[in-house]
């Protein structure tokens, strides 16, 4: 049994009681003495030449303290990109500049032209109206294939084309590739789309700079998963400040979904104009800015081919993907769809040849980079969508198919065709406890219901495999990886025995603060609430690479174990020492050191009270104290896998989807909080169905963004759910980190989508709709409506 | 948002006095007016709330019609018309959110026309009249096209007449985003004949869907319905659904208001 509050136990979190209560402390909260405010005139076309901007009149307006423009930024450098792609050729990808402010064009509707700061935030909105910039209108790229047409307009005056990198994966396996299609029994394929996302944290973001000049020191509060990785790019590559000199501050952020993993324009100008005004500097964002500054998700289209043997084995995959990167390279954003996508094309089949092709692809819209799942689910969705169209095209059965293609349980740890090496995992288990839990059994009597109320009922599968843990430094290195991707950790065990714990890692709703705190009370066998965890402040934690590609637990919490097993260690040392044992003797259990075989012992805070006030310790051998600094670096990513089963009805007189159960079988390895998990994937759950059915950032021809707000963007509502069925009983643990954990925060995005646009076109066919192959995301109703017109 | 002056009014009289000024505008429950104003679309110099006048708010029945005042909010609509008129007491409690009807009202609605409005689908579908400050419209006349009404400068809408239906219902297919009428029908039916009027659809906002009316008329059965079509000329067409798509629906929701009127 789990202690009360150890690994295992659904500890409430601790941090909800101020989240609850409106008492968190989240950036727009700050306010500074002498504090100024900055609004950005933002363009509101999508392609443009600047010839002129005068600003003369705002300037003189009420309260205006400077209205900045790209020439104040000479001596800056460009919004850094966090990783270079290497294209099938051997050569770097494109990388144009990305400057904090529009220099020469604008490139997006929402490109920053010019920032007015001012005394208050509306004094510096009514500025920007008086400024008056002189804009030549060039023909915008919006399409992705459009953009690679030649003599299409570039995005980039000073690229080539607006192609970023043409990518082949694994290119050396190409012709076989191909020669295994020449040869199959049976070919399936299928074109689509994955839809343009945006994040949508409920935290819009927000950034204070503040600058002493009495000490040259340089403050950014910020709506940050990684504080660390923003002192770092934000110092090194664009304002050119020594990290002594810089401290980063990301406190209570409300949501994330990887739009704030990236470096912004926001954040540097902040920061430096602080120093230019000597007064701080605010910036909030309004939810109609963030539709068009933070960085948006998804966005591929891709055709994908299975090729199988006569006996329906899976010989070879091949895809060809257009990834639209939007009009600059946001942190990240070469990463995604290539290494964190094609290297999840095996899924958990056994396909031997695999041959990925994306092309990267510049456009007049807003970057494109992670969200929730990041890569994984593109794969994850094409995939799964592919195997259930070949089962309906070869008259087999969807689980079968599945089945039969299965990686074995005793076949792991397994080398797939596309790099990576999947450690555990156990498919077969997820599959059948996914369909009992669904009561699959009775599906047949539950259509028949449906059908005499006139609704179309179906039921979708989907299994997939993501990577989480992202990763060992010395692997991403080699893939382009401009940094590396460790965690930290930090023990400072108190006088009295209570611990303060710093994580490199960042919670932004992941709970940090309650599971950090159990795994370190589990190995000491302390109370958790003697356990305190401090985050997100980089002037008193260890370098952190941050929170994304659901690696808190699997790599920081790894970092705190590593930490945890140091101060224990130490402690051994001075019980021994206090009982006048040898330290291999001494055995630490709830909270108590004793020497093996007696009845010895000595108590928690007796060990660190002595390290504190060494009356009576080795110091010859033993410095006083009780703290530790841990970075751990992972061998492996991590391979949650997982079966997801969606039953819906479908009522053919509006084409609308109701989504009446979801269940999820899911192998996190294992788990430190269930109910933390649960909560993991019912977020996951809710973001993926909105993105089956729901969500979809568009553009018009011109590249003005017609789903701008929530009157159009249609944000997944609790009443789109009926609640979900979740299970987390398989566990085969990852065999490389201390915890054997694997990580649960992406999952439900990743698996959700191809579960649910599977039991629509499930639906569909059952009801003789046997033209549709395929619906693009979001089933919107009347898409599915059109679909079934013909 | 723009500067501007608030004043609140306890009379129709003094409210119209103050809207004589061209950049005065009447306020209501500013659930339309205010975010247009924040996103600085709008930029009235004096805004006149009419929510501090009593004559203005209730809903009350005279025989055979129910008086709705117009800075009556949808709340109030969905509680107290359900005695009396059960299909607009329902229309009103589906219209937005708990915060949204809690502020917004029918005049502020009514006076909108958004052609994917739930209101304009109610008046025009019972041949409702519209109370100004100066004259009474008849809903026929009243409606004039997407935003458009037959509203004067400085006129304001004190009441609204509903003639109360044997049976009415109103059924509405959201658009998914904003959860406004992506098309919604309204049918009420009198001794005199069926009214049918449709909302969101159109291009030239709401409209009575006369074949349907005829049929309706005649039996009233979603059957009735079963071989009428909507042409899809002139329909809305955007992100939530194709002009054909909405004609589809026109059929639809008109069909399930018949079967929930009974
Ligand atoms: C989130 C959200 C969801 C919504 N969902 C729906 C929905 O599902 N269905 C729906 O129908 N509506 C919906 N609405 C709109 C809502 O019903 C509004 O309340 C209504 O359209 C306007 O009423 P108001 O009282 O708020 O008017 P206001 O915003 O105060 O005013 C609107 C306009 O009418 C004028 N005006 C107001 N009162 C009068 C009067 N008595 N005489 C003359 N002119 C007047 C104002 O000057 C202004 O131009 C929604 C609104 C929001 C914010």
């Amino acid at each position: 049994m789990p202690k009360d509050d150890g690994i295992g136990a659904s500890v409430k979190r601790r941090e909800d009681t101020r989240f609850l209560t409106g008492n968190g402390k989240y950036t727009d909260d700050i306010n500074l003495r002498g504090q100024t405010y900055v609004h950005f005139l933002r363009s509101d076309i999508a392609h443009g030449r600047i010839k002129g901007i005068d600003s003369s009149a705002a300037e003189a307006m009420d309260g205006v303290l400077k209205v900045f423009t790209a020439a104040d930024f000479d001596s800056a450098g460009g919004i850094p990109c966090g990783w270079q792609v290497t294209d099938k050729h051997g050569q770097p990808m494109q990388e144009p500049k990305h400057p904090i402010l529009a220099e020469g064009k604008v490139r997006h509707v929402g490109d920053p032209i010019c920032a007015v700061v001012a005394e208050t935030y509306a004094q510096a909105r009514d500025a920007a109206e008086a400024i008056e910039v002189d804009i030549e209108e060039l023909d915008p790229v919006v399409d992705m294939k459009a953009a690679l047409a030649d003599g299409a307009p570039l995005v980039h005056d000073d690229l080539t084309s607006n192609l970023c990198y043409d990518w082949g994966f694994v290119e050396e396996n190409k012709d076989a590739v191909n020669a295994a299609f020449d040869s199959a029994a049976h070919v399936v394929s299928l074109e689509l789309t994955n839809n343009r996302l945006v994040a949508n944290p409920m935290e819009p973001r927000v950034a204070v700079g503040d600058y002493d000049p009495w000490g040259d020191n340089h403050t950014l509060y910020t709506t940050s998963q990684n504080p660390h990785v923003i002192r770092l790019l934000m110092g090194a590559f664009v304002l050119n400040i020594p990290e002594h000199k810089l401290r980063v501050v990301a406190p209570d952020v409300g949501g994330g979904f990887g739009s704030k993993i990236y470096h912004y324009a926001e954040e540097a100008f902040c920061t430096y104009a602080a120093k230019v005004l000597k007064r701080p500097v605010k910036w909030t964002s309004s939810r109609s800015e963030a539709f068009i500054s933070d960085a948006h998700g998804r966005d591929h289209k891709t055709k994908i081919e299975l090729a199988l043997d006569a006996d329906h084995n899976f010989t070879a995959l091949r895809t060809e993907t257009y990834a639209n990167m939007g009009a600059y390279l946001s942190t990240f954003a070469p990463s995604i769809p290539t290494w964190l996508h094609g290297t999840l094309m095996a899924g958990n089949y056994k396909t031997p040849l695999i041959y990925v092709n994306v092309k990267a692809v510049f456009t007049n819209t807003v970057p494109v980079d992670a969200y929730r799942g990041a890569g994984r689910p593109e794969a994850t969705f094409q995939l799964e969508r592919l195997v259930d169209k070949a089962a309906r095209e070869l008259g087999v059965d969807p689980i079968e198919l599945r089945r039969q293609n299965f990686i074995k349980p005793e076949e792991f740890p397994y080398q797939t065709p596309v790099a990576v090496v999947y450690d555990t995992g156990n498919y077969h288990a997820t599959m059948d406890k996914m369909l009992e839990l669904a009561d699959y059994a009775g599906f047949e009597a539950r259509r028949a219901e449906s059908a005499k109320n006139g609704k179309l009922r179906g039921f979708g599968i989907a299994h997939y495999i993501e990577a989480c843990g992202i990763a060992p430094s010395n692997l991403v290195g080699q893939l382009g990886a401009r940094a590396g991707l460790y965690e930290s950790a930090s023990v400072r065990v108190n006088a009295t025995g209570s611990i303060s714990v710093y994580t490199g890692s960042h919670s932004h709703g992941q709970g940090h603060e309650t599971t950090f705190a159990q795994v370190v009370a589990d190995m000491i066998g302390v109370d958790a609430n003697s356990i305190e965890i401090h985050h997100g402040d980089t002037s008193n934690t260890p370098m952190g690479m941050g929170t994304y590609g659901s690696r808190s637990l699997a790599v920081g919490g790894s970092a705190i174990v590593k930490a945890t097993n140091k101060i224990i260690d130490k402690a051994k040392k001075i019980a021994a020492h206090l009982l006048e044992a040898a330290p291999e003797d001494i055995e630490l259990k709830d909270g108590k050191f004793s020497v093996a075989g007696t009845d010895k012992s000595v108590d928690w805070s007796g060990v660190t009270l002595a390290a504190y006030v060494p009356h009576n310790y080795p110091l010859e051998e033993l410095e006083p104290g009780l703290e530790e600094t841990a970075f751990y670096d992972p061998s492996n990513f991590t391979y949650p896998s997982g079966a997801y089963g969606c039953e819906i009805e479908l009522d053919p007189d509006t084409g609308k989807i109701d989504i009446l159960r979801f269940i999820a079988a899911d192998d996190f390895g294992n788990i430190v909080n269930p109910m933390i998990v649960e909560g993991q994937v019912h977020g996951g759950l809710a973001q993926g169905i909105g993105q089956a059915l729901l969500e979809n950032c568009v553009y018009d021809d011109q590249g003005q963004l017609l789903s701008g707000s929530y009157m159009d963007y249609t944000m997944p509502r609790a009443d789109d759910m009926r609640g979900f069925t979740v299970d987390h009983s398989c566990v085969t643990p990852c065999t490389h980190n201390p915890l054997g954990v694997k990580g649960c925060g992406e999952a439900g995005a990743i698996g959700s989508p191809p579960a649910v646009v599977n039991a629509a076109i499930d639906a569909l066919h059952r009801a003789g709709h046997t033209q549709i192959t395929h619906i693009d995301m979001p089933l919107t109703p009347s898409r599915v409506w059109a679909a079934m017109q013909g | 948002m723009y500067n501007f002056d608030f004043v609140k009014p306890g009379s129709v009289a003094d409210a119209v006095a103050v809207l004589a000024d061209d950049d005065a505008q009447p306020l209501s429950g500013g659930q339309t007016l205010i975010p247009s104003m924040k996103a600085r679309l709008n930029a009235p110099g004096t805004l006149v709330s009419l929510t501090g006048i009593p004559d203005l708010v209730g809903v009350c029945r005279e025989s055979d019609t129910l008086v709705i005042g117009a800075a009556t909010t949808h709340a109030q609509v969905a509680r107290d018309a359900a005695g009396d008129f059960p299909g607009l007491a329902a229309l009103a409690g589906q219209i937005g959110d708990p915060a949204v009807r809690n502020r917004g009202t029918i005049g502020g609605s009514l006076a909108n026309n958004d052609p994917s409005a739930c209101y304009p689908a109610a008046a025009l579908g019972t041949g409702a009249t519209i109370v100004t400050d100066r004259r009474e419209i008849g809903a026929d006349d009243y409606f004039q096209g997407m935003f458009a009404t037959a509203l004067e400068e400085g006129e304001i809408i004190t009441s609204v007449r509903f003639p109360i239906p044997q049976a009415s219902a109103y059924a509405k297919f959201v658009q998914p985003a904003s959860r406004f009428a992506l098309t919604a029908a309204f049918v009420a039916r009198y001794a005199s004949g069926v009214r049918v009027a449709i909302t969101g659809a159109s291009e030239n906002g709401v409209f009575r869907w006369a074949e349907a009316e005829a049929a309706l008329s005649s039996n009233f059965s979603a059957d009735a319905l079963a071989s009428l079509g909507c042409s899809p000329h002139e329909m809305i067409a955007d992100l939530h659904g194709t002009a054909a798509y909405r004609a589809h629906l026109v059929g639809v929701m008109t069909r399930r208001a018949v079967t929930a009127a009974g």
